[in-house]
Order: C-alpha cells, then sequence, then structure tokens
C-alpha cells in the first residue's frame, strides 16, 4: 500500500562499498529517496561526513584495542614484556588512544552544530505543523500572500530555507534524510529547521517521533527544483482551484459541498473553507494521498475517500463509504483533477 | 603481579572509619554537579536574558569556573584515591579478602572513577567551547 517500501528506504554513498555485504544482507537498496548517506542538501552531506568519520574512528579504536588483546594472547614474543611495559600499553591502547580520537570526533560533531544551526541568510521561510497524521504547510505567494497546502514540500535547489515547525496536538518530529537532520515539533513551541537542498529531485520524508495509532502512515514528500520551475510551481499554487469542468467533475464538485467535506477541507474558489483537514485547492498536483502513502490517481482516490479509516486507522476522516458508488467516482475525478 | 604475602594484612591496617564507600562517589559526583549547573545556567540564560539567538559568552566564562572547579575537586578525590591504593606495600589486583586489600581496591576504584568523571567534564565543557549561541 505504501509508496515507498522498506527496500527503497536505503543506504548509499561514495563509501558504499565498506558496507556493502551488510547492506547485501539487510536487502537495502544503495539509492533510495530516504537515505541520510546519499545527501542531498549542506545538512546532510556535513551530517554524513560525520557519520563516515565516527565510522572510521570507531573501527580505528576497535582494531587498536582487539590488536593488543590479540597480541597479549597470542602472540609469543621473544622478549617478554615488563609489568610496566605491559601496563603502558594497556594505558596508551585502551585508554589514551580511544579517549583522544573521542575528543578529537566530539570536538569535529560539535563544530558542525552552529553552521547547521545558522538561521542567517535565509531565503525563503516556509511554516510546516505536523499533526495527527499529516503536514499542513504554508508559503508565502510572490504577491505576498499566504498559500496553504499539505503533505508536499517544494523547495528551490540551492537556496536556504527556514521552516518553522509547530504541532498543535502532539509532538511530531519533521526529518528529510536526504536533505538534514531531525527536528521536534512540539506543542506551544515553535522550532526551526535550515534546509539548503544541492540536487533536484524527490525526496522522502517522515515524522520520526512516534505520534499515534497511524504514525507510520505520516509521511510527505519533498521535490527539490530550479529556482524559475519553483517560483512558477508557487504562483500556480496561489491561484484558486479550476476544475476540469467535465460532467463527472461537477457532479464531484457538488458531492463535496452537498456532503459537508467543505467544513473541513478548503478549496480555494469554492463555497469550502474548512481548516480542520487539508487544504484541497490543487490536490491533483501532488505526488501521493493521504500523507504519502497512496498514489494520486482517481482511482484510488475513491478508495481513499470509502474506506479512510481502514486506510489511516484512527484519522479525523470518517470513511464515506455509504455514499454510492457513482458519487464516490464523481468525487473522486473532481479532485483528481484539481491540478 | 601480586607479591608474595602482599595480599596478607599490612600493618598499616586502615582505621574502620576508612572503610567507606563515599570516597568512590565523589568523582562522579563533581561531574554530575558540574553538567547539572552547566545545563541549568544556559537553559536559564537563553530562556530568562538572551533569548533564542543570544550570545553565550557570559554563560561560557561561569561553565568555565564550574569547570575549573570541577576538575580540581576531581583531582583531589584522585589523590585521596591514589594514596588508599597505595597504601602499603601491595600491589593490584587488590582482590584478597582482607581489610587492607578492600581499603586499596576502593581506592584505586575511586582513581579510576575520577579518570572517567574528569574526562567527561572537559566533553561536556566542551560544548561551549564551541557552541557561542543558544541557537
Amino acid at each position: 500500500m505504501t509508496l515507498y517500501t522498506s527496500r527503497q528506504i536505503g543506504l548509499n554513498g561514495r563509501h558504499g562499498g565498506m558496507i556493502a555485504p551488510v547492506i547485501a544482507v539487510g536487502g537495502c537498496d544503495l539509492h533510495g529517496p530516504q537515505s541520510a548517506l546519499s545527501p542531498a542538501g549542506v545538512g546532510a552531506e556535513q551530517i554524513s561526513s560525520l557519520f563516515w568519520w565516527m565510522a572510521g574512528g570507531a573501527v580505528l579504536i576497535w582494531a587498536v584495542v582487539i590488536g593488543i588483546a590479540l597480541y597479549a594472547t597470542l602472540a609469543r614474543p621473544r622478549k617478554k614484556h615488563d609489568v610496566q611495559g605491559a601496563r603502558w600499553l594497556i594505558i596508551g591502547g585502551g585508554i589514551v588512544f580511544p579517549t583522544v580520537v573521542l575528543t578529537i570526533l566530539l570536538s569535529y560533531g560539535l563544530m558542525l552544530i552552529p553552521k547547521l544551526r545558522s538561521t542567517g541568510n535565509v531565503d525563503l521561510h516556509v511554516a510546516v505543523s505536523g499533526e495527527m497524521w499529516w503536514w499542513r504547510v504554508r508559503y508565502t505567494s510572490p504577491a505576498g500572500e499566504p498559500v496553504e497546502l499539505a503533505n508536499e514540500i517544494r523547495l528551490p535547489v540551492g537556496k536556504r530555507v527556514s521552516l518553522s515547525l509547530t504541532s498543535p496536538d502532539v509532538i511530531h518530529s519533521f526529518w528529510v534524510p536526504s536533505l538534514s537532520g531531525k527536528v521536534d515539533m512540539i506543542p506551544g513551541r515553535e522550532n526551526t529547521l535550515i534546509l539548503e537542498p544541492t540536487k533536484p529531485g524527490t525526496y522522502r520524508g517522515v515524522c520520526a517521533e512516534y505520534c499515534g495509532a497511524s504514525h507510520a502512515f505520516m509521511a510527505f514528500r519533498v521535490v527539490v527544483m530550479e529556482p524559475q520551475d519553483f517560483e512558477a510551481w508557487l504562483t500556480h499554487q496561489a491561484q484558486p482551484a479550476v476544475s476540469s469542468g467535465s460532467p463527472s467533475a461537477r457532479q464531484g464538485e457538488q458531492a463535496f459541498l452537498v456532503n459537508g467535506c467543505g467544513a473541513c477541507h478548503t478549496i480555494r474558489g469554492t463555497a469550502a473553507d474548512g481548516r480542520v483537514g487539508p487544504d484541497l485547492t490543487h490536490v491533483g498536483s501532488r505526488l501521493s494521498l493521504g500523507a504519502g502513502m497512496l498514489p494520486n490517481d482517481a482511482q484510488t482516490f475513491a478508495r481513499w475517500i470509502g474506506h479512510t479509516q481502514q486506510i489511516k486507522p484512527e484519522v479525523r476522516m470518517p470513511s464515506f463509504g455509504m455514499l454510492p458508488e457513482e458519487q464516490l467516482t464523481a468525487l473522486a475525478t473532481y479532485l483528481s483533477g484539481l491540478k | 603481579m601480586t607479591e608474595p604475602d602482599a595480599n596478607r594484612d599490612d600493618p598499616e591496617t586502615p582505621a574502620a572509619r576508612w572503610h567507606s564507600l563515599w570516597l568512590l562517589t565523589l568523582g562522579p559526583a563533581f561531574w554530575t554537579m558540574h553538567f547539572l549547573a552547566s545545563y541549568i545556567t544556559a537553559a536559564i540564560w537563553c530562556a530568562k536574558f538572551a533569548g533564542r539567538a543570544g550570545s553565550l559568552e557570559t554563560v561560557r566564562w561561569l561553565i568555565g569556573g564550574y569547570t575549573a572547579v570541577a576538575l580540581v575537586g576531581i583531582c583531589l578525590v584522585s589523590w585521596f584515591g591514589y594514596r588508599q591504593h597505595k597504601l602499603g606495600q601491595a600491589t593490584l589486583p587488590h582482590d584478597a579478602d582482607t581489610a587492607g586489600d578492600r581499603h586499596r581496591f576502593l581506592g584505586f576504584s575511586t582513581l579510576l572513577l575520577c579518570g572517567l568523571s574528569f574526562v567527561a567534564t572537559v566533553y561536556i565543557a566542551l560544548t561551549v567551547v564551541f557552541i557561542g549561541t543558544c541557537e
């Protein structure tokens, strides 16, 4: 049911050869869209680099300590060490050397934090609210108007973006491993995360803090685009909804309003102005449905509307399986046509 | 490594009041107090005075002071531990069932815990060396 399987959520990186046997056993893909070791952003590059240095340091310490242990138990030197010499070998290899290596690694890790946390020279601000179990995303259009979207974030490549992260219900955690580290979204508090994507592409983000029954179904896509494409996309998203105008779509629009969907959802340009659930003004243009769960097409849309609770347990939207099949199809046609 | 007769009780067997375990806890206690004092000072400074992007300059000096006090304290406790460890003629591993070896064992354990506490305290202090703001 999910768009990405565990096979796609893999590891990657120029050091992949070191861990290839482990990956082969685990069945992971080296080119997953959710890989912290396949960085596509400045933050993820620094974190990936830190990971490899720490892995190298750990291997070095392990090799020295185990090497001395093997020397002590297996080697048969012609001239035995005196007690004092053996003691210094133990203290040097078992205490001094690991402490020095760990101190260097700790200092390197601490040096990275100010760079990762700096909020200076930001090109774009985006507000993201983690809600059970979806993501409310607010941009400001080129005309200065707020534009609310859901479950998908688009970013211009090479620009520094400041995300203000909040939550109205429980603690969530915003994490796009390919772009940066994770930051918690805490009710009553606004945290900031800086993203600076370096490679265009589509990446997967998740909620990294258990937040209830459908926590595992709280994902999203991040699309990194060329700056001019991003500007065009945002200008389009700021526009009101435009229905395809087909008879089925017109019937779907009526069904949307008559069945009270507008009490929870907004579709700009119509009477629907609810704020409980995701804004659906351009829902047909998104890459997925149900917060990263399902492909976005009319058939899946009908299944989502009719079986919401079965697909995403305990979500606030009720299942509308009681609607006639014709209405469900019309609703799906209308909504998937809102590009 | 034990010398002949090293494990029998020494003539300088320590007094009963020296059998206390408290010395063992003092090194980690300095480490704990240093961590709490540093964390609480930085938290109050950032929340009440400097703001989220404020400078930690003042806090750096305070934490530097805490660190100096903690490290001197840990060194003093180490010295007491070392003296306990070195009591009499016995050498490591201090594993005989005698009052003297128990005393030396506690001293040696104190010395090792102080080493760990010293490194941990320095690691905590490193945080404010590299991080200069509340961000």
